[in-house]
C-alpha cells in the first residue's frame, strides 16, 4: 500500500512537472490587414538605380541530386539541390539583394497582386523570392501529392498548413520586414524556400546571370545587402544622385 | 494469467510507441501532418495509406500506434477494475489511462503550437511515465510477483538495496529528461566529437546547448555508476534471487548498449535509426531499473490474493480480514 502510494505520488509529481513546463506555447498575434494604400513618395524625375552583379569566387560545391524515393509521386532523377547555383563565369544565382538602410521613414504603396509560391515537382518555385510587407503570397500545390507548408519566421507569424490535393491554394501575408523567412515541407525534407520580406519595393533576386537592379530609388546614401542561404550576407554603401545609376559588385567565396 | 499477458502486451506496445516517437523526432517529421486530431482533414483512421509518404509515414504511424496503445490501456484499466482485487493496482490502471490521455493531448498541442520545447519535452518525459505504469501493472499481475518469488525462500527486505535502487531509478529518469531536453532543443550535436568534447576532457567554450549536451554525458556517467553500485549489491548479497539477478544482468547489458548507441548517435551525425534506438534503449533501462526496484521492495508489499475481486469482496463481507487486507495491499 505504501509503495502504491509512492508510485502514485511520483506520477502526480511528474505530471505536475510536465504541466508546469507547459506554460509556454506560442503567443501568436493575428495577421493584420495590409496597410492602407499610400502614394509613391519618390519623384520619378529624380529617381536613380543601383545595379550590379553577384559572383562566386573559388570552386563552388556541386549541386547534389535529390533523393526523392520517400514519395513515389515525387521521384525525379534529374532533380538537384538549388542551394548553390553558380554559372561557368562565376555568376551566383538565388541571391536576395535589397536596400537595408537609407530610406528613412518613407512609406511605399504595397502591391495587391499576390506573388505565387508554387510547389511543383516536389520543389518550391521560386527557391528564393522577395515580397513587400503586406503583399499577399499565394501558395499553390501543383503536385499530385500532399505538402505541408511550414514557415518559421522570427518576427512574423509562424504557420504550418497542409495542402492535400493538387491545385489547392492558400494565401498568406507577412506584415513585418524580415530577411529572410524560411519555408520548408516536413513531408519532403529536401523542399525549402526563402522569402525576403521588406517594407519597400527595392529588392531583387539574382538570376542565372547573377545580375540585379534596384530601380526607382530617390537620391541618397544607402546600405545595400546581398543575402545567400549558404554564404551569408555582404553589404555595400552606395550614394546615388538625381537620375544616377550606380553599379555595385558583391563577391562571395566558399 | 491472461490479464498479465495482456498487461505485458500493453507494456511492449508502449515500448514500440516510444521507438515510433523517437523516429518522428529523429527524422524531423513532427510537423509533417499539420492538423490534429485529423490528418490533412481526414479522420485519422481513414487517412488513405497511399498518402503515408515522406515525413507523414513516421508522424501518422506514431499517431496510429499511440491510438492503439491508448485503446489497450483503456481495456487494461477496465479489466483491472473488473477483476483485480488489489485497490492500488486498480487505481494504477486508471492512472495509466489518465496519463496516456494526457500524453495524447500533449502530442496534439505540440503539433498545433509548432513543437514548443517545453511541451515537446513534457511529451517525451510523460511517455516514460506511461511506460513505467504499464510495466508496473504487467509486473504486479505476474505469477512471480503474486507468489512473492517464494521458490527460493522469503523475498529479501534489504533496505540498502531498496534505497540504492530508488536513487538509481530517479537518476535514470532525470537523465532521460535531460536527454529529452537535449533532443528537443536541438543540442544533440552541440558537442560534435566523442569521447572528447571539442578535443578536450571538458568543453573549452560554453553555450546553453553545450551545457545541456554536457549534462547528458555527465548524466550517463552517473547512471552507469549508480547501476554498477546497485547491481553489485545484488551480485554480492542476492545472487541466488533470480528475480533480482536477471534484471541486474539485463541492466548491465542495456547500459553498455545505450552508451554505445549514444556515442554512435554523435559519430553518425544523428542517423535516425541509431538515434531512435538510443531513445527506446534509454526507456528500457528505466523500466528494467523500475522492475529491479519493485522486486527489491517485494517484501514490503502485501500478499496478492489468488482469487478475483468478487472473491476478495465476498471474503471482506464475511469478515475474512486476511483476504480483505490483501485486497487493500
Amino acid at each position: 500500500m505504501k509503495i502504491g502510494s509512492s508510485i502514485l505520488a511520483l506520477f502526480v509529481a511528474s505530471v505536475a512537472l510536465a504541466a508546469a513546463a507547459c506554460g509556454g506555447g506560442n503567443d501568436k498575434s493575428a495577421t493584420s490587414a495590409p496597410a492602407a494604400p499610400v502614394t509613391n513618395p519618390v519623384d520619378p524625375a529624380t529617381a536613380g538605380a543601383v545595379t550590379g552583379k553577384v559572383t562566386f569566387m573559388g570552386t563552388p560545391p556541386p549541386a547534389e541530386p535529390i533523393k526523392m524515393s520517400s514519395d513515389p509521386r515525387c521521384v525525379n532523377p534529374d532533380a538537384k539541390t538549388e542551394t548553390v547555383m553558380v554559372a561557368s563565369d562565376g555568376s551566383l544565382q538565388n541571391v536576395f539583394v535589397y536596400v537595408k538602410d537609407g530610406l528613412g521613414n518613407l512609406k511605399f504603396p504595397v502591391p495587391t497582386a499576390a506573388l505565387v509560391l508554387d510547389q511543383k515537382g516536389c520543389q518550391y518555385r521560386p527557391h528564393v523570392f522577395g515580397v513587400q510587407a503586406g503583399q499577399p503570397i499565394e501558395i499553390l500545390n501543383s503536385d499530385m501529392t500532399l505538402h505541408n507548408i511550414h514557415a518559421w519566421p522570427q518576427t512574423n507569424q509562424e504557420f504550418n498548413m497542409g495542402q492535400s490535393l493538387q491545385g489547392m491554394k492558400d494565401t498568406h501575408v507577412f506584415t513585418t520586414q524580415e530577411v529572410m523567412v524560411p519555408f520548408r515541407c516536413d513531408v519532403h525534407k529536401w523542399m525549402n524556400s526563402f522569402v525576403g520580406v521588406v517594407a519597400h519595393p527595392f529588392f531583387a533576386v539574382t538570376g542565372a546571370d547573377g545580375a540585379f537592379e534596384l530601380k526607382g530609388l530617390p537620391p541618397g546614401t544607402y546600405t545595400v545587402e546581398a543575402w545567400h542561404e549558404k554564404f551569408g550576407t555582404k553589404t555595400a554603401s552606395v550614394t546615388i544622385g538625381a537620375k544616377e545609376s550606380k553599379d555595385v559588385a558583391f563577391t562571395f567565396s566558399g | 494469467m491472461l490479464l498479465h499477458l495482456f498487461a505485458l502486451l500493453t507494456a511492449v506496445s508502449t515500448a514500440v510507441l516510444i521507438f515510433a516517437g523517437g523516429l518522428v523526432t529523429s527524422t524531423g517529421s513532427g510537423l509533417s501532418v499539420p492538423d490534429w486530431p485529423n490528418s490533412y482533414g481526414w479522420f485519422m483512421f481513414t487517412f488513405p495509406i497511399e498518402n503515408w509518404v515522406g515525413g507523414i509515414f513516421y508522424e501518422h504511424s506514431h499517431r496510429l500506434i499511440a491510438s492503439t496503445v491508448g485503446f489497450l490501456i483503456l481495456v487494461l484499466a477496465f479489466w483491472l477494475w473488473r477483476v483485480e482485487p488489489r485497490r492500488w493496482v486498480r487505481r494504477l490502471g486508471f492512472i495509466a489511462l489518465g496519463a496516456v490521455i494526457t500524453q495524447g493531448v500533449l502530442g496534439g498541442i505540440t503539433v498545433l503550437w509548432y513543437l514548443p520545447d517545453a511541451i515537446s519535452i513534457a511529451h517525451a518525459s510523460l511517455a516514460e511515465i506511461v511506460f513505467c505504469l504499464t510495466t508496473t501493472i504487467a509486473l504486479v499481475t505476474s505469477p512471480g510477483w503474486r507468489s512473492r518469488y517464494a521458490r527460493r525462500g522469503p523475498a529479501p527486505d534489504d533496505h540498502t538495496l531498496q534505497r540504492l535502487a530508488r536513487i538509481t531509478l530517479a537518476t535514470v529518469y532525470l537523465q532521460i529528461v535531460v536527454g529529452a531536453t537535449m533532443r528537443h532543443t536541438d543540442a544533440g550535436l552541440a558537442i560534435p566529437d566523442f569521447p572528447w568534447m571539442f578535443g578536450h576532457l571538458i568543453p573549452d567554450h560554453w553555450d546553453p546547448k553545450i551545457a545541456v549536451h554536457f549534462a547528458h554525458r555527465v548524466g550517463a556517467l552517473c547512471v552507469t555508476a549508480m547501476l554498477l553500485v546497485t547491481t553489485s549489491r545484488v551480485f554480492a548479497r542476492h545472487r541466488q534471487r533470480l528475480e533480482l539477478l536477471r534484471p541486474s544482468v539485463v541492466l548491465l547489458v542495456l547500459v553498455t548498449l545505450q552508451i554505445t548507441l549514444g556515442a554512435m548517435t554523435v559519430l553518425s551525425r544523428k542517423e535516425y535509426i541509431i538515434n531512435s534506438l538510443h531513445v527506446v534503449t534509454g526507456a528500457s533501462v528505466l523500466v528494467t531499473t523500475l522492475i529491479l526496484t519493485l522486486r527489491a521492495h517485494r517484501a514490503r508489499f502485501g500478499d496478492a490474493p489468488a482469487g478475483s475481486l468478487a472473491d476478495a469482496r465476498m471474503a471482506a463481507g464475511h469478515g475474512h480480514s486476511g483476504a480483505a487486507a490483501g485486497a487493500r495491499a
